[in-house]
């Protein structure tokens, strides 16, 4: 039964019904996951999705394994005290952006600065959905919504520099149209010790429709995402014509053909100092230019629950396992006959 | 131990004396107390102390905002307060002479340092004219001593620089108090070697400063002056003096081991319950996790994502902590999971006074998450009952699988008074029993997990992750009875609020039936929580002892309250309930009971004396 690490996408599944609106994003999102679960070979029971609220926080609902649907904001929280208890466990953490970055965004930084081993998916659709249509803190400025009818004012956060500036030691991005792109993304991030969170561009087709079609329709792709890959000088286009360099420190897209393949920035992913990745996040404003897809960074550094369980095993070892008799008696004390 | 026969023929022996320290924040108050409440300790004295200092993180030298005092009440007899007017006052500046004063018992003893009551502390302090001067403690006892410049001379010799010296003042006053009440000298000369080791200078200048304190007393015919309280007559075993936060920490490890499951601590750093995050953080070895959180939300949603995975969840807080994470209480309630939430309370609202004492959380445990979300409520009555009273709250929790708010408050949690250990092997095991099967057919007739299937405790199955069979999804959206499936069907609403309702009502079938003390057939019964049990305890043996008749019952489960409560009040035709808030007990009496329950009120961010009280009660029975 689910003992057996060979699983298949039925297995997976749940049998709640799923309950997104028709054409939602957040279905494709799934089904890349619930093929990616078998082929990491990992069990059921051992796998944990939690989430806060938002449409995207419903995502436990559907996957056969430990899921706990948490309240707004909360589940970076929740799912580093699991983490942390629990380091045998896949803790997954599912959220949108406004969970993610609104209302839970310190718990979210925090998570990421602590390096607990998560694996977080950002559904970023910059709107609030289950709430009917109001902006959220990814939205554009100017954005028209029911909470903002003359336009937002507020400008937005971009995920990719905000967990970079938390200090994350995975930072990814894919969208909900590549599904192969999603698993190899997703799966290098459950591959990841410590945190690591991958912005998932997702359409919201009832209250933001068509916020990433300029960049994730088929037929834009090649001009519009800019994939990185480790150790590959950065470049995109139909031909692969262009590219990026860094201009003191300033990431700027250029014709290939204009500054040669060999001043092309090419890509490493391991890099400890973030400034680079940050660089690589600011190349695109807005929704309409180009945008780096893939990992960002992929660091080694201690991850939160490990450092614990080893300042666990440091005081056993040097004070051997608790003694309550002992502790009792740890104060000065005094008999009396 | 000491041999009270060898006290010197000069000194008069009394049952009790309460010693108040009063100085600059900067004097080390705190520090001369709490070793002077050490040897007490091991002289085998009962005793109870009350630490008071100021918020400010470092008030101006010399201002009455500065001023940080010490009281303790040392006894030859079973003493459950630390004292009502202090019968010794150690003044070290003018502004703790000002604080201070309108405290000490008429005719009672001053000590004071004189090398600070210069003109420029006078004036900080308020003072036109010097008290010690102008006739103003005429009708005192005053022992003057420059403290300063004795330990200065003292410290000249050994190489210690003026200003350092200075800093060992507090341990010339520590000798001179120690010398005037026949403390014995072994254990603060010990206490400063270890303390101090490998700091040579710092060592030899406090030892010099204690040793000229007590020589002091000697040399300057104080002999009139000097008192001694025999030992207390305690059941024989093992004591310590404890304060209650540790207490609290240490119940929490006693029961994580009788449970035999690891503590995960949550917190985020507040006054006065962040000792008990230190107090854990240092006992790693017994498994313990701790995790000082970003904000008190994450502390508590860390410690339910911890006892999601089967630990035990602890977040530690105050009153403006437990606000925040009222949020969490209701997933937690919604959830069934144990958890368990410390509150010290401190005064209020808002920043109110965070070194100071109140217990006006009560409603707030109570009532403070929306919808209908019942939770139990267990509260401490001393330093030590901090430690019974975290093990209790674990039980309730691990048992009937509920978050439980424990409150203690900062009187309790920075007190302190002797403890009799308890034998670890005296404790009750805890049984934890995870969910390992199936448990219900499905409707084709398989064996399938349902989370919300209950037991007799009506306590639903604890299927941590990691087991196999058992995968679930759970969340704070309303489900369906048994299967744990979303649901927002009405009447499944109505019937899970009554279950949890109910569920938490069931948690008191497990108490222990409730005591009434003193006499029950007495008109009056005093009824109370919480730390208010000291004062309460001491006037109610003053009204017996001057033969008023007088009953008590002291509740440790708030909520829910005791099956047999009711049938106790109704016996009594008056029933008074002093607590450190506006009424909110007498508010819940009145309502769960229809008793005509009185309240006595005092919310001045200090405890009651039993002075007060004995007087207020003896209104009552007029």
């Amino acid at each position: 039964m689910s003992d057996s690490a060979v699983t298949t996408k039925k297995d997976w599944t749940s049998d709640q019904e799923v309950r997104w609106c028709p054409g939602c994003g957040d279905y494709s999102i799934l089904t890349a996951m619930q093929l990616l679960m078998p082929e990491l070979g990992t069990r059921r029971e051992d796998t944990v999705f939690v989430s806060g609220i938002g449409c995207a926080a419903r995502f436990p609902y559907y996957m056969n394994t430990y899921g706990l649907h948490a309240i707004h904001g909360r589940s970076p929280a929740i799912a580093t005290g699991l983490a942390m208890a629990r380091r045998d466990l896949d803790v997954w953490v599912v959220g949108g952006d406004g969970d993610m970055l609104s209302i839970g965004g310190n718990h979210l930084i925090h998570a990421l600065r602590r390096n607990v081993n998560l694996t977080i998916l950002l559904f970023n659709n910059q709107i609030y959905g289950l709430t009917k249509g109001q902006y959220s803190p990814t939205s554009e400025v100017g954005k028209v919504t029911k909470s903002t009818p003359m336009g937002s004012l507020d400008t937005p956060f971009n995920p990719i520099s905000v967990a970079l500036g938390a200090e994350a030691s995975f930072v990814a991005r894919t969208h909900d149209m590549d599904r192969a792109h999603m698993q190899e993304v997703f799966g290098r991030a459950h591959n990841h010790r410590g945190a690591a969170i991958v912005e998932v561009y997702q359409n919201c087709n009832v209250f933001n429709d068509g916020a990433f079609a300029a960049l994730t329709k088929k037929d834009a792709r090649a001009e519009m995402l800019i994939p990185l890959q480790h150790g590959e000088p950065v470049r995109f286009g139909p031909q692969a014509e262009r590219g990026v360099i860094l201009d003191d420190g300033v990431a700027r897209i250029v014709s290939v053909d204009d500054v040669g393949v060999d001043a092309l920035h090419v890509h490493d992913e391991t890099a400890e100092d973030l400034s680079v990745a940050f660089a690589l996040s600011r190349l695109a404003d807005d929704r309409h230019s180009p945008t780096p897809i893939g990992v960002y960074c992929a660091v080694d550094r201690l991850e939160y629950g490990g450092g614990i369980d080893a300042q666990i095993a440091a005081a056993q070892a040097d004070r051997g396992p608790g003694d309550l008799d002992a502790l009792l008696h740890s104060l000065p004390t005094w008999e009396v006959n | 131990m000491i041999n009270t026969e060898e006290l010197l023929p000069e000194v008069r022996e009394v049952e009790r004396i309460i010693v108040r320290f009063a100085g600059d924040s900067g004097d080390g108050m705190q520090l001369t107390g709490d070793r002077f409440t050490s040897a007490s300790a091991l002289f085998g004295n009962d005793l109870a102390t009350l630490p008071e200092f100021p918020a400010e993180i470092r008030a101006p030298a010399g201002t009455l905002a500065g001023v940080s005092a010490f009281q303790v009440h040392i006894s030859d007899h079973d003493i459950t307060t630390p004292g009502d007017a202090p019968n010794v006052l150690v003044t070290m500046n003018p502004a703790a002479m000002m604080a201070e004063l309108p405290r000490l018992e008429s005719g009672g003893t001053i000590i004071v340092n004189t090398d600070a009551f210069n003109e420029r502390n006078l004036a900080k302090a308020g003072y036109r004219s010097n008290p010690l001067e102008d006739g103003s403690l005429d009708g005192y006892a005053v022992i003057t001593a420059p403290m300063t410049d004795l330990t200065k001379q003292v410290c000249k010799d050994l190489g210690v620089k003026p200003r350092d010296a200075e800093r060992s003042k507090n341990f010339f006053a520590l000798g001179l108090v120690s010398w005037l009440f026949s403390r014995p000298t072994d254990p603060s000369l010990h206490w400063i070697r270890e303390k101090f080791a490998g700091r040579d200078t710092v060592i030899a200048a406090n030892e010099a400063a204690f040793k000229a304190g007590h020589a002091f007393g000697e040399t300057a015919e104080l002999s009139a002056s000097r008192l001694a309280v025999r030992p207390a007559r305690f059941d024989p075993g093992t004591y310590t003096n404890i304060n209650g936060n540790t207490a609290l920490s240490w119940g929490l490890i006693a029961a994580s081991q009788k449970a035999g499951i690891p503590i995960f601590l949550g917190s985020y750093p507040i006054t006065p319950a962040s000792d008990i995050l230190h107090e854990l953080a240092k006992h790693k070895n017994f498994g313990v996790r701790t995790l000082q959180a970003e904000d008190e939300i994450a502390a508590i949603g860390a410690a339910l994502g911890a006892s999601y995975g089967g630990h035990l969840g602890i977040t530690t807080t105050s009153g403006p902590g437990l606000a925040l994470k009222g949020e969490t209480l209701g997933l937690a309630v919604s959830l069934e999971l144990p958890l368990v939430v410390i509150d010290i309370q401190r005064g209020g609202p808002s920043t109110g006074l965070p070194t100071k004492t109140e217990a006006a959380d009560l409603m707030m445990a109570h009532y403070g998450r929306h919808g209908e979300a019942p939770l139990p409520i267990v509260s401490a009555n001393s330093p030590s009952d901090c430690f019974c009273a975290a093990f209790e709250a674990v039980r309730i929790a691990l048992r009937y699988r509920t978050p439980v708010i424990l409150l203690s408050d900062g009187y309790l949690a920075n007190g302190t008074e002797p403890w009799r250990l308890p034998a670890a092997n005296d404790l009750p095991d805890i049984p934890v029993d995870f969910a390992s099967s199936a448990n219900a057919l499905n409707e084709d007739g398989e064996e399938v997990f349902w989370p919300y299937v209950r037991n007799d405790d009506l306590a639903r199955p604890w299927a941590v992750p990691g087991t196999a069979n058992l995968m679930h999804r759970i969340g704070g959206i309303e489900k369906e009875d048994g299967t744990g499936n979303i649901s927002y069907d009405p009447q499944n609403h109505g019937r899970m609020v009554a279950i949890r309702d109910q569920r938490i009502r069931k948690v008191a079938d497990s108490y222990p039936p409730t005591v009434v003390e003193g006499d029950t057939d007495a008109d009056l019964v005093v009824v109370s929580w919480g730390s208010t049990w000291g004062a309460i305890t001491s006037a109610v043996g003053r009204m017996r002892r001057a033969g008023d008749k007088v009953a008590r019952v002291h509740l440790t489960n708030l909520y829910p309250l005791p099956n047999d409560l009711g049938d106790i009040l109704r016996q009594f035709d008056k029933v008074i309930v002093p607590e450190m808030n506006l009424g909110q007990l007498s508010k819940i009496l009145r309502a769960e009971y229809l008793v005509d329950a009185k309240s006595i009120s005092k919310v001045e961010g200090q405890p009651f004396t039993a002075a007060e009280l004995h007087q207020q009660f003896r209104e009552m029975t007029q």
